[in-house]
């Protein structure tokens, strides 16, 4: 397995993140335990500790209890309006940007709570990236501009950098070859596959350590599916994903983990062969089965 | 019904044009005496020009900030009454604001704006005039006041729109509030923006009843504007001042033929307006949510 330091950290090199970032430190720790290669049960990279989540009065989620394991992909899975994308959006931060909506508890990024209350939520972001369920790339800018956006939105003005990362991160989403002379078309014009690698190609620039995908699939084609789920097995070598999905063949081809969730509450984890093979709950063996959801 | 008012309005204006030809566009007199007829517009189109100018120079930011205020920032408790009293501004007839001008207000921007401004910054060739308060700078000023709930509420109608997945997908990017509206809802609303400032625009520049109050109401070469604080003219504010007491056919004439040039710029500054609009919602497909 390739090790970590074929990812530069962009921190070290540009420090986009601020010298003064509170979570520069960890980056070099990562680098460290990326060592441990051989252990057969590897690290943990995000601990979810009790989180609840509210929409007004509103409970979303009840006390979560989850470890996502560093550099593999973790599935979340569960009949809709269960509270994936509630989760999903706990871990960047993002829930309680919805009016209304608030959220406790612990997300422990490699040993940092990013709940605590000196943490910038912003800060936050830039390390743990986001695709969301429908492309949204920037309608004005070109397919290069969109790719360069984080870079540029967190002050990053070195020009030769900026277009080295957005190659790297273009191939990275598996779009360089389709693009890479037509950098300066709009990212509109793209298909809704290509549209949705863009938005992971935008999401990689940041060169983020977490990547949160909720649903990222579902409003494609079966060919432009299987070209993310491909894309899903490259990058969880160097990066860690959670993916949210409907289609429980996606969690099967994909994730080494799998988690089911139900009416706000977590009801299973494990490794996915397990989760859909040898299910230890009644409610998860029926949704793997077919019988509701 | 435009082409009807457009067709009998040129041909009011047709004798003008012929007797002064392309003089009546570029000249400044204004002479309506028996015998030495003598009518040019520019005074007028410049005065017409400069107010509008510096009302959208104070009222677009101002009705931007509000906007952003009222969609971005404020939470609800305080932006539905903001965007309530801003409306409620929109629906104040333009004479109130005229008299308020005229007896109030004036003083104010006289011994507040214009005064220090006089007497710090005469130096500058546009500040030096003493200032008296019936001038183009209170006009641009009391009609940007006129023209800021017009465009804040377009603009806020705009920001609107703006999909929040939008917003989201510069947040994610660790961008700050600041950076998502730089980012995501700038770039996506920036016609519509425009477009909506020019709609303010078309407002300020037909405006006549506030302007002909506040002005001065100068003729002539005189009415050329030679600082902010100089007397001057719209050509809507003309018209209306003269429209009235036209002294002869030709004079009538000359009236209409002010009309005629408001008419056209007001036509284009709206097709402008509507071509950026349509664009933006072109440039989006499926942007609205
Ligand atoms: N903006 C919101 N305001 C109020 N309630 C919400 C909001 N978003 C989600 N909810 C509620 O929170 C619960 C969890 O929603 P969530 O979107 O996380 O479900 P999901 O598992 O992602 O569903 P789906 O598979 O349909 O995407 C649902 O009951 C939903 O109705
Ligand atoms: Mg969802």
């Amino acid at each position: 397995m390739p090790a970590k330091e074929t990812i530069k950290p962009v921190s070290e090199a540009t420090g986009p993140m601020g010298e003064s970032s509170p979570l520069k430190e960890i980056s070099v720790r990562t680098v460290e335990t990326t060592k441990r290669i051989d252990e057969p049960q590897r690290r943990s990279k995000v601990s979810i500790k009790g989180i609840n989540a509210w929409f007004g009065s509103k409970q979303a989620l009840k006390n979560i209890n989850l470890e996502i394991e560093e550099n593999a992909a973790t599935a979340f899975m569960g009949p809709s309006g269960c509270g994936k994308t509630t989760l999903i959006r706990c871990l960047n931060r993002m829930h309680e940007m919805t009016p209304g909506a608030k959220a406790n508890g612990q997300v422990i990024l490699d040993g940092i709570d990013i709940y605590d209350k000196s943490i910038d939520p912003v800060v936050i972001k830039r390390r743990i990236g986001m695709v969301f369920q429908k492309p949204n790339p920037f309608p004005t800018m070109s397919i290069f501009d969109n790719v360069a956006a984080g870079l540029k939105l967190n002050g990053v003005k070195d020009k030769k950098l900026i277009k080295e990362i957005v190659e790297e991160s273009l191939e990275g989403a598996g779009l360089w070859e389709e693009v890479k002379n037509e950098l300066d078309k709009p990212g509109m014009g793209l298909s809704g596959g290509q549209q949705q690698r863009l938005c992971i190609a935008r999401a990689l620039a940041m060169q983020p350590e977490v990547l949160l995908m909720d649903e990222p699939t579902s409003a494609l084609d079966p060919i432009a599916s299987f070209k993310i789920e491909e894309l899903v097995h490259q990058l969880k070598k160097h990066l860690t994903i959670i993916i949210v999905t409907h289609n429980m063949q996606q969690a099967a081809r994909v994730a080494d983990h799998a988690a089911f969730m139900y009416l706000g509450e977590m009801i299973e984890y494990g490794k996915t062969l397990q989760i859909f093979q040898y299910p230890k709950q009644e409610l998860t063996e029926k949704f793997v089965s077919g019988k509701f959801g | 019904m435009l082409i009807l008012v457009a067709f009998a309005v040129g041909e009011g204006a047709l004798p003008i044009f012929s007797q002064e030809g392309f003089q009546f566009i570029t000249g400044t007199d204004w002479n309506a005496v028996y015998g030495r007829e003598s009518f040019g517009a520019l005074p007028y189109i410049i005065g017409t020009l400069l107010s509008s100018a510096i009302a959208m120079a104070i009222g677009v930011p101002i009705s931007l900030g509000i906007a952003i205020f009222v969609t971005e920032m404020a939470p609800h408790r305080i932006s539905t009454p903001l965007s309530f009293v801003v409306e409620l501004l929109a629906a104040v007839p333009s004479i109130i604001y005229g008299l308020w001008a005229l007896f109030v207000f004036r003083f104010w921007i006289r011994d507040l704006i214009e005064r220090p401004l006089y007497e710090h910054l005469s130096w500058i060739p546009f500040f030096d005039k003493t200032p008296f308060g019936l001038d183009i700078f209170t006009a641009g000023i009391v009609l940007s006041i006129m023209i800021i709930p017009i465009i804040s509420s377009i603009t806020r109608e705009i920001l609107r729109v703006v999909p929040n997945s939008q917003r989201e997908a510069a947040y994610s990017l660790g961008a700050t509030r600041w950076g998502t509206l730089r980012t995501a809802v700038f770039p996506y609303a920036r016609s519509g923006i425009l477009g909506a400032s020019f709609l303010g625009l078309g407002r300020a520049i037909g405006e006549t009843i506030l302007v002909t109050m506040i002005i001065g109401n100068a003729i002539g070469p005189a009415a050329i504007p030679t600082t902010l604080f100089s007397q001057g003219q719209s050509l809507a504010s003309l018209i209306a001042n003269e429209f009235n007491e036209a002294a002869s056919d030709l004079h009538l004439s000359a009236l209409i033929g002010l009309g005629a040039i408001l008419l056209l710029l007001s036509m284009v500054i709206n097709i402008g307006a509507r071509l950026m609009v349509s664009r933006m919602v072109k440039a989006v497909p499926g942007g609205r949510e």
